[in-house]
């Protein structure tokens, strides 16, 4: 059994004034992720330390951690990829430290709730809805998003600004705005077209990068920024 | 909530970066690389010329709007918080560039 | 609830990654700096034949050749990173994202070679 280091960054608010880094030695086997490699830390050598988890199978997005800079899921990450180490951990970028490696999602989650991420029927639904594959395809990928934040932590603007709405909420705005059952475009409009709406985004690009599902926030930003446009513009004729 | 003005903008940015991406690395070799380039004849002729006047101002006027979009925006990454008068100030020294060279080209004949 | 903020202080330097972006957003500088030197260049040329010569002339100084070396690398970075990102920027496309870039570049090519023959 190998034996490999893991660096992470501490924060305890009632005793420290700012983070530091803690290191442990931690043996692994090569099917031990970065996840269960703290658990080791927690269950054998510092019960103190903080970090979120549930489901181990990269799917309920609570596990997300900067791995050695990079935001990743600490449950999908493998410390033999990771070896000779050490493994630097730290809590997810641009989000306030509550203890360890656990964020403050406060405000994520208000945004999450300003693009109104539900189906807004235009009347009371008539029986089932039907849906081409063509159509589904249109919303699909980013139905995939699992609110795990590391868009959020790739994501410069948002570090430098937090009103910006942000890579995930936009990007499942556009998963309902491109629902072919959904009526609620005009709403989430108004989302769009603040400067804090798709307009904070410089189109870095990381987001996608780092996306672990596969969902490309930056496209379905980028494609609203043309439909901001139109709606600016276009909006004298419609009346 | 309050809507954005930079449809306006950023319109400008995007033709600007779109017509630099096209013919910025020509144009710069030529100014800058090939000393046969740009003759006086062969510039009043572009200059006198409609269609040469447009592409002209074009080059000059779209090339500051996307310029000017993005240096306002890397202040802003640089830790820089510009005010919504920095910000103007930008997008008036685009848009001055691209009257001046209007006016240019309105005296070439 | 007590939290700690981290600084966001030289977060370019974080990861390569950014290091791209701010290589690729640098190069609004020398696309500003271009544009002004074309318009004092149609500035001379509105004046007469002399004064246009002067700044031509002013075109093969060896600060001149500097900037211009440093412009073309940037813009050409630009240029690849304009059309390697289209297919996120423009309206949704019934192309694979492959052909928008490759149909991109291709444009590229065919606007230097025009500016190349015609200028
Ligand atoms: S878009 Fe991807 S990276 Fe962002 S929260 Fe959703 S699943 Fe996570
Ligand atoms: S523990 Fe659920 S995503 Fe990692």
């Amino acid at each position: 059994m190998n034996t490999i280091t893991i660096e992470c960054l501490r924060y305890h608010p009632e005793s420290d004034a700012e983070p530091r880094f803690q290191s442990w030695p931690v043996p692994f086997t090569d099917d031990m992720s970065v996840l269960q490699g703290l658990q080791y830390i927690k269950d054998h050598l510092d019960g103190s330390l903080t970090f979120r988890w549930s489901c181990r199978m990269a799917i309920c997005g609570s596990c997300g951690a900067m791995v050695n800079g990079v935001p990743r899921l600490t449950c999908e990450t493998f410390l033999r990829d990771l070896y000779p180490g050490p493994v630097r951990i730290e809590p997810l970028n641009h989000f306030p430290i509550v203890r360890d490696l656990a964020i403050d999602q406060a405000d994520f989650l208000g945004k999450l709730q300003s693009v109104k991420p539900y189906i807004i029927p235009d009347a009371e639904p008539q029986g089932t809805y039907l849906q081409t594959p063509e159509q589904m395809e249109r919303y699909y990928q980013y139905s995939k998003c699992i609110n795990c934040l590391l868009c959020y932590a790739a994501c410069p603007q948002y570090g430098l600004n937090d009103r910006f709405t942000g890579p995930a909420a936009l990007a499942l705005l556009h998963r309902y705005n491109a629902d072919s059952r959904d009526a609620g475009k005009a709403e989430r409009m108004e989302v769009v077209n603040t400067e804090d709406g798709v307009w904070g985004c410089t189109l870095v690009g990381y987001c996608s990068e780092v996306c672990p599902k596969g969902v490309d926030p930056a496209r379905a930003v980028n494609q609203n920024k043309i439909e901001s446009t139109k709606d600016y513009f276009f909006r004298f004729f419609r009346k | 909530m309050k809507r954005s003005n930079k449809p306006i903008f950023w319109s400008l940015f995007g033709a600007g970066g779109m017509l630099s991406a096209l013919v910025g690395p020509a144009l710069i070799y030529k100014t800058g690389f090939s000393s046969q380039a740009l003759g006086y004849e062969r510039a009043l002729l572009l200059a006198q010329n409609g269609f040469g006047k447009l592409a002209i101002l074009a080059v000059i006027g779209l090339f500051l709007f996307h310029g000017c979009h993005r240096l306002y925006h890397s202040l802003h990454d640089f830790g820089i918080h510009v005010g919504p008068g920095l910000k103007a100030a930008f997008h008036g020294f685009a848009a001055a560039g691209t009257l001046a060279a209007a006016v240019l080209l309105a005296h070439i004949s | 609830m007590k939290t700690y903020i981290r600084p966001m202080s030289g977060w370019w330097k974080r990861n390569p990654f950014y290091l791209w972006y701010m290589l690729r957003e640098a190069s609004c500088v020398f696309i500003t700096a271009y544009a002004l030197m074309l318009l004092w260049g149609l500035y001379r040329l509105q004046q007469s034949r002399i004064q246009y010569e002067e700044w031509r002339e002013s075109l093969s100084s060896p600060l001149s050749f500097a900037f211009h070396a440093f412009a073309l690398v940037l813009v050409v970075y630009h240029s690849w990173t304009w059309f390697k990102i289209m297919p996120k920027t423009l309206p949704r496309m019934p192309l694979p994202d492959g052909l928008v870039v490759v149909g991109g570049v291709a444009a590229v090519v065919a606007c230097t070679t025009a500016l190349m023959v015609l200028i």
